[in-house]
């Protein structure tokens, strides 16, 4: 059998609100393998953003392991995993978290100063990240100065310009019109089809869930298999 | 280049704000600086003092007179070479408000005493060789319009009576502290007319200046001096030029205390601004750090983004203030010639000014910094949603 790209075992977490401790994830295990495009769904507070957040290095766990390519991130300390971030995930958000005093060019640009690029190869690579999600015509444009699948579209960019193995999207269609969602779902379609990113997507839209592979279901902190 | 352009864009992105608190930096700097100013123009005298000269006065208080007689004695201690009587001779030209320090000096060594006053050796001698002459500074001669040759009539009013004298010499400050604002008659002139309008208050000196060639003997000097007239009826007190200046400011020690709190506490009122201003920034930016730390930035270098901002305001407040300040200061001392003859900016004040700028752009993002360093990634999602 073929060695996942990430494994999550028994990861559990809570939160504590004063005396009273949630339990948010509970004995989640379950492996993605490399190339996947994996969509979690489940009701408003099943624990699949917190989850999202854990496998890609932002949010700690209680107890449990997410080894991702042999390395085990939930015990790497705050730094490790901001370089590892950097390295190997890349972010799609549901409200894109654009910067908006920057052009799209220079968003794209922004993961690559934590690399050793030059100036002018990082301007290389963010405009053919721009390039390949069709915004080739808009790189001097600020965010408000685009609509909202324009900015989807340079997050996902800036997403994918370091070359990372996984991206994570957090509702990336969430705050779409439905055209503009086909085009993202389209666009992440392609990405892992053709450049093989392993995708894991949370996401409350149906037809989003569908272009996936590979469909598992939150609820309560627990994982199931999608019905 | 592009952290950079971020970092300026960032700091300018509310521009109404932003624009606010370097004003109010610049305003609070100027503030700061022109009470420094203040306090140094204060402290002219004894910047402006001579570290080979020392005073001799009564030992009692300043108003009390010494015997003229005295100055053979002082003459004779070994480190001596000049000795002039002066007194503050308080005359007023035509109008209280035109106020002008005016002294009466033994003029046949004054300018060997005080090199720093410039006159031509004509014009010296004829100051010397005319018992009522006067020789007065550039500023005083500018600002009454007088020339060599005018009759001035002075109303005293420690010594009664008018005083009419002739300016026979106007000097020029050798340094940019040298004050140009006083005029000089001589003591013999106030001296012979006493004589006949008050003859017990005749050969009396307001003070002794005391001319010494080796200035680290001053101490001792000092102590010689005194020792003659110790138990005598007018006992005297002799010092440097420069502690006698400082008895003079020290008199207003209350006034230059309040001015130092007040411009203190102007920048500390700037600062409670201007970190309240970073503050704002940093909790509405919160989501963009998340975001920045998520993709890979670091705590320190982003509490470090946040210390650029801040100081990019502080310091463009305090490189206008400090551009504006020498202007302003020359506004204040046309206006305020009469009270502060020397009213120049220093470069202290100027670096004062920078330091400020630094501290306040330093402390203002200290806290926000601290936080946006601090601040989990996913905790700074929650908390916007």
């Amino acid at each position: 059998m073929e060695t996942p790209l990430i494994a999550i075992s028994h990861l559990s977490k809570a939160y504590r609100r004063g005396d009273q401790v949630i339990p948010v994830l509970t004995d989640i295990t379950f492996d993605i393998a490399a190339g996947e495009f994996l969509a979690l769904i489940g009701p408003s507070g099943s624990g699949k953003s917190t989850l999202l957040n854990c496998l890609a290095g932002i949010d700690n766990v209680d107890s449990g392991s997410i080894v991702v390519a042999g390395t085990d991130i939930a015990t790497m300390t705050e730094s490790e995993l901001a370089t590892w971030r950097s390295r190997h995930v890349g972010f799609i958000f549901q409200f894109y978290n654009l910067i908006p005093v920057l052009s799209a060019l220079e968003n794209v640009e922004l993961p690559l100063l934590l690399t050793t690029l030059s100036a002018g190869q990082r301007r290389e690579h963010a405009l053919a990240a721009l390039s390949a999600v069709g915004l080739s015509d808009r790189t001097d444009h600020k965010p408000s100065q685009l609509s909202g699948g324009q900015q989807q579209r340079v997050a996902i960019a800036r997403a994918i310009v370091t070359d990372p193995d996984i991206i994570v999207a957090d509702e990336p269609t969430g705050d779409l019109d439905r055209q503009s969602a086909a085009d993202i779902m389209a666009l992440l379609g392609r990405l892992n089809g053709e450049l093989g990113k392993t995708i894991v997507m949370v996401t409350h839209d149906q037809r989003a869930a569908e272009a996936a592979h590979l469909v598992r279901e939150l609820n309560k902190g627990e994982l199931r298999a999608a019905p | 280049m592009l952290l950079l352009r971020l970092i300026l864009k960032n700091a300018f992105r509310h521009r109404l704000r932003s624009v606010l608190t370097i004003v109010g930096i610049t305003v609070a700097l100027l503030a700061f600086g022109l009470l420094r100013t203040v306090l140094d123009a204060w402290h002219a005298g004894v910047e402006a003092s001579s570290a080979n000269r020392l005073v001799t006065r009564n030992a009692v208080s300043l108003t009390q007179p010494l015997p003229y007689a005295y100055k053979g004695r002082i003459r004779q201690v070994t480190g001596v070479d000049i000795v002039a009587a002066g007194s503050w001779f308080g005359g007023v030209y035509l109008d209280e408000k035109n106020f002008f320090a005016n002294f009466a000096i033994e003029a046949d060594d004054f300018f060997r005493l005080y090199p720093e006053l410039l006159v031509s050796p004509e014009e010296q001698k004829a100051f010397i060789s005319d018992r009522k002459g006067a020789v007065i500074g550039r500023k005083l001669a500018d600002r009454f319009h007088w020339r060599t040759g005018d009759t001035v009539t002075l109303r005293g009013t420690i010594y009664p009576g008018q005083w009419p004298m002739t300016i026979r010499a106007i000097y020029n400050g050798a340094r940019p502290d040298t004050d140009e604002t006083v005029l000089y008659l001589h003591w013999s002139y106030l001296d012979e007319t006493m004589k006949k309008r008050a003859p017990d208050r005749a050969g009396q000196a307001g003070f002794f200046m005391v001319g010494i060639h080796d200035a680290t003997r001053a101490a001792e000097i000092s102590k010689d001096i005194d020792a003659p007239f110790v138990n005598s009826q007018a006992e005297t007190l002799t010092e440097t030029e420069r502690a006698f200046q400082l008895g003079f400011v020290s008199m207003s020690e209350a006034i230059l205390l309040a001015i130092t709190a007040v411009s203190y506490v102007v920048i500390l009122i700037i600062l409670a601004v201007a970190a309240n201003t970073m503050a704002m920034s940093a909790r509405e930016r919160l989501g963009e750090f998340a975001v920045l730390k998520t993709l890979g930035f670091r705590g320190p270098t982003l509490a470090g983004m946040l210390l650029a901002e801040s100081l990019i305001l502080s310091l463009t407040g305090a490189a206008v203030a400090m551009a504006l300040l020498p202007p302003l200061a020359n506004g204040f001392a046309t206006g305020l010639a009469q009270y502060f003859p020397i009213f120049i900016v220093s470069r202290q004040t100027v670096a004062i000014g920078f330091g400020f700028g630094v501290m306040v752009g330093v402390l203002a993002a200290v806290i926000p910094a601290q936080r946006i360093a601090a601040v989990r990634i996913a905790d700074a999602f929650r908390r916007i949603g």
